[in-house]
């Protein structure tokens, strides 16, 4: 990340792949409350994701729409940060890694809406109050289960040494971004710790630290999951209804 | 071939709730539906959610199905017997002064 475009870029493959992932969940929650709000979340994030691909492609100034950037790209043209991108696994697996995610949206998106660029303050300022609403939402879940019967602490402990390592990717320094996202880490530990320590669950020490997918190297997930998003719209390029 | 038994009784984790919401312009809270929720929080969120598209400005009451008392159906001819011919029950005889609304 740097520039504007490529910052655009890499936040709107964040929301857009976190959307697609939320969005498997529709009609397979655990109860049917859940399932229309782990909608929502998704289509939140869907809609975060297209302003933020509009933007990035009229800053990039070759022509490419949100349709372009998000169903003609292939994995190694995607900027999303690892953890997004990860399969849903089971309930806890999918609140955690929407713990991580929504605890770095909302400091991310409360600084852009502050910053310089006119079109990223105003997004950022609509994005902030929907990231605060999941936030608010996964932190909910993950204290119930943290906090809940021995095989959900179970579960939610393994979804945190899980997903732990992912985390520190969305940190890396960037001085020439719009906002560094290095700047963030004090905002993330200050909600995410408190949630933890209420849920009964153990922060993993630092040690592996997978990253890449700032750079477009992902994991094996990402190709899977882009060719069932891409495939109605490479197969009838344009299709309306 | 045992005999058949009694399924088990699974624990309830997600009781029942009743939704009372108050609109922006509302006078008073509408039981609008029910949901299924773990705990009294997240029943608010998930009424939130379901019944007030997280409009701002609205007025959410979750209360749990258990807690509700409902008049029985089969007595509501003398529960609800208006009393027609005790003249003295009607409330007909006061003036209501101006600027008492609502009543």
């Amino acid at each position: 990340m740097n520039g504007p475009f490529e910052f655009a870029l890499a936040l709107g493959d964040d929301a857009l792949v976190a959307a697609q992932r939320l969005g498997e969940w529709a009609t397979r929650a655990p109860e049917m409350e859940e399932d229309i709000a782990l909608a929502n979340i998704a289509l939140d994030q869907l809609g975060a994701a297209r302003l933020l691909l509009s933007y990035a492609g009229e800053l990039e100034g070759a022509g490419r729409d949100e349709d372009a950037l998000a169903f003609l790209r292939d994995d190694r043209e995607f900027r999303n940060c690892l953890l997004v991108e990860l399969p849903n696994g089971d309930f806890a697996m999918s609140m955690v890694k929407l713990l991580l995610l929504s605890a770095y949206q909302v400091p991310l998106y409360t600084a852009l809406a502050g910053c310089a660029d006119e079109r990223l303050a105003a997004i950022g300022a609509k994005a902030r109050k929907e990231s605060a609403y999941h936030l608010d939402h996964s932190a909910l879940w993950v204290k119930r289960l943290g906090d809940g019967t021995d095989e959900s602490h179970r579960r939610a402990q393994a979804a945190v040494d899980q997903l732990w390592p992912y985390h520190h990717e969305l940190f890396t320094a960037d001085p020439a971004a719009p906002v560094d996202p290095a700047t963030l880490r004090a905002d993330f530990d200050a909600v995410v710790s408190p949630v933890l320590a209420e849920a009964t669950l153990t922060r993993p020490a630092t040690g592996w630290t997978p990253g890449g997918g700032r750079d477009g190297v992902h994991t094996e997930h990402l190709s899977f999951l882009l060719a069932e998003m891409q495939v109605l719209h490479r197969a009838h390029p344009g299709a309306q209804w | 071939m045992s005999a058949p038994s009694e399924p088990p009784r699974v624990p309830v984790t997600s009781p029942l709730w009743e939704v009372f919401v108050r609109a922006r312009r509302g006078l008073s809270h509408t039981h609008v539906g029910s949901l299924h929720a773990p705990d009294a929080e997240l029943a608010l969120h998930n009424a939130r959610d379901l019944y007030t598209r997280r409009q701002e400005g609205v007025s959410i009451w979750v209360v749990p199905a258990g807690a509700i008392i409902a008049s029985s159906p089969d007595e509501k001819d003398s529960f609800f017997d208006p009393a027609a011919d005790k003249v003295y029950r009607h409330p007909t005889f006061y003036e209501v002064p101006d600027g008492v609304d609502h009543l």
